[in-house]
């Protein structure tokens, strides 16, 4: 124990480090921040803690090379003990981390922390996010795979829809004109190299503001923040009430840090790693691609938005979004901080809540993009087709072969991509339907070349045959009751 | 002149010859990064490559093929070798499409039996000549310049077909209604 002080002591001489690092433990932070509600922060910093970990044991084996991370990463998940434990800490820390980072600037911004004088923590704290993001998207091409391959492409899509210099930076992307080798080394290099390097760098300035400024203090309704006094203010209160950091602060960002770790371990050691999905071979085109938790939302947009409203909102989207987050402390760096007076900032964040929410759980499904393999694979339900005529059975064919199922559903199978067909005969009379499948229209390509007249005609008649049995079918009101048209 | 601001001047001179010495090695740095960017107008990006013999190809069907991108790398793997979409229209006449969706790029597959490409990813739908049919692309699929040499169909290509500007491939393209090159 001696031995231990003495070596202390003769490092400290050397260093001197220990005077400011216990000034910093012992500064006094106010009272009802040693809160539940600023863990976040430090929580986020332990997961980047674990990333930075789990990734270098992970570069031990990994091999940035197009022709070989698939093969290393299949080593990682089957023949290095316990390899499949560390690709799946840092794929569920990387899940994590983002979820945190998420939350701490929800709370953050619902606790008004970010107005004067912590502006520059908050502008610091928006890279962070970037950055973060940054590091979910080229890790997830990291694990080189099918869906990785093809991300990439969808990445270079949107890149190259930027006036004048798109195509440059799609090969600036692409490290040359196509996706390869070199396109994996840059990514390699962004996601071990750059981002952390600016992430630790960024974190670090982060932290120091935080320490330099101070914590914000709990949020009251009716406390206004103004620039004339505020700092004295929150001097006044960290002297008279404050409490050291150390232990006050300290002990409940251990524990919640112990939690969220053993969560990361918990569905590491229950859920495995993420992938790799297929082998990235551009070749085996059976794919659909689908991109990781955190961007599935930029994948239901994009599918939604009326194509002549993508490329704006594309480009122009992420900038004002950006220009709103970097603005903000300037905007309102002053008055109320309380969420209970400030309900445009509480419906804000429900709104985008909702918003991503919806647009997530839409993108899990995907009804927009068409079951390639029904036609195949699905089979019209019985109660379709019992009781119909030849005519209408072989409809159901032209149905199934012509591969109108993987748009249309019938009994809740098949492709959504198209309406259900299951009532279409109450919708659409026998001459409707006829046009409709011939000269397509409303998202519906035209099978005029592709059907023969005998093909149209079962069609049509299993088609005429889909209405609810209490319901009758639809028909032409210039017709009378009977005719025939 | 006083001691201090002499070596302040020093300090200046010193600061000027760093800055110097930096944009000095920034040239070579800032090249070299641009490197992808500034290639472009070598050769490799877009070359004549063969898809085989066009026996290969039957008349009225369209058929998947493969190419080696021109400036493929030892590490590329499986990567260098790219699939597209031909079509032989009929009498050497020839479409050429990119396996990549004009939307975000996808891969398309073709079903024969609806004359269709369909695109996993959004939904896109193009006609058997790869012209728009449904869905958010706001165009047909790119196609490649070809020509027939020795029996064998060569196509212009090299290049990630995207849908910026740079991918106005088939503005130069012959379309199937026109003679053929060869």
């Amino acid at each position: 124990m001696r031995l231990i002080r003495e070596i202390g002591n003769w490092l400290d001489e050397r260093l001197q480090l220990g005077a400011p690092i216990r000034e910093t433990m012992q500064h006094p932070i106010p009272r009802d921040t040693a809160s539940w509600f600023y863990v976040f922060g430090s929580a986020a910093m332990t997961a980047f803690g674990l990333q930075l970990v789990t990734g270098i044991l992970l570069a031990l084996i990994y091999v940035p090379s197009a022709g070989e991370a698939w093969n290393s990463l299949q080593i990682l998940n089957h023949q290095v003990s316990l390899g499949w434990f560390i690709r799946a800490l840092h794929g569920w820390g990387s899940n994590f981390m983002l979820a945190i980072v998420l939350v701490h600037m929800v709370q953050v911004f619902l606790f008004g922390a970010y107005k004067f004088p912590r502006e520059l923590t908050w502008i610091l704290g928006v890279f962070l996010l970037l950055m973060t993001l940054g590091m979910a998207f080229t890790g997830q091409v990291l694990r080189f795979d099918q869906d990785a391959y093809w991300g990439l492409g969808i990445g270079a899509s949107i890149a190259s829809r930027v006036p004048i210099v798109g195509p440059a930076v799609v090969k600036l992307m692409l490290g040359g004109p196509i996706i390869a080798g070199a396109t994996l080394s840059r990514f390699f290099t962004l996601h071990v190299f750059v981002i952390p390097g600016s992430l630790m760098l960024f974190v670090g300035l982060h932290v120091l503001l935080v320490l330099k400024v101070g914590i914000n203090e709990w949020p009251m309704p009716g406390r206004l923040v103004r620039r004339a006094d505020y700092l004295e203010k929150y001097h006044t209160m960290t002297r008279t009430q404050g409490v050291p950091f150390l232990p006050y602060g300290v002990w409940k960002d251990a524990v919640f840090s112990g939690v969220i770790l053993l969560a990361i371990a918990a569905c590491a050691l229950y859920f495995g790693p993420f992938g790799p999905t297929g082998q990235p071979d551009p070749r085996v085109i059976q794919t659909a691609p689908r991109p990781d938790f955190f961007f599935l939302w930029l994948y239901a947009l994009l599918s939604l938005l009326p194509p002549s409203l993508e490329t704006p909102v594309l480009l122009i989207g992420p900038v004002i979004a950006l220009i709103v987050l970097l603005v903000l402390p300037f905007f309102s760096g002053e008055g109320e901080k309380s969420w209970k007076r400030r309900p445009i900032a509480v419906l804000t964040i429900l709104l985008i809540a909702v918003a991503l929410g919806t647009f997530t759980n839409l993108a899990s499904h995907a009804p927009w993009s068409p079951v390639m393999d029904a036609w195949t694979g699905a089979p019209i339900p019985a109660k379709f087709v019992s009781g119909r005529t030849p005519l209408q059975i072989h409809g159901a064919l032209v149905f199934q072969s012509k591969q109108c199922h993987n748009c249309h559903a019938l009994g809740e199978i098949g492709g959504k991509r198209g309406p259900a067909l299951d009532a279409v005969a109450v919708r659409l009379t026998g001459d409707q339907l006829v046009r409709q499948v011939l000269q397509g229209g409303g998202n519906m390509p035209a099978y005029g070349k592709n059907l023969n007249p005998a093909e149209t005609t079962a069609l049509v008649a299993f088609l005429e045959t889909l209405h609810p049995s209490g319901q009758a079918a639809a028909r032409d009101a210039f017709l009378r009751p009977g005719e025939q048209p | 002149m006083s001691d201090l601001s002499r070596r302040q001047m020093f300090l200046k001179i010193a600061a000027l010859f760093n800055g110097a010495v930096g944009v000095l090695l920034a040239i070579p740095i800032v090249r070299y990064v641009l490197s992808p960017v500034t290639g472009a107008g070598k050769s490799g990006y877009e070359s004549w490559l063969s898809l085989g013999s066009i026996d290969q190809f039957p008349s009225g069907e369209t058929r998947l093929a493969t190419y080696r991108n021109p400036v493929a790398q030892a590490s590329d793997g499986e990567t260098a070798d790219i699939p597209c979409w031909v079509r032989h229209v009929d009498n050497n006449r020839f479409q050429v499409f990119a396996i990549n969706c004009a939307h975000l790029g996808c891969p398309v597959r073709w079903f024969p039996q609806s004359g269709l490409f369909m695109c996993p990813c959004h939904g896109g739908a193009y006609y058997s000549d790869g012209s728009r049919a449904s869905g958010p692309p706001e165009r047909g699929l790119f196609e490649y310049p070809f020509k027939i040499l020795d029996g064998k169909l060569h196509i212009q290509a090299g290049e990630l077909l995207t849908p910026g500007p740079s991918a106005r491939v088939d503005d130069k393209t012959p379309d199937s209604t026109r003679p053929p090159c060869a």
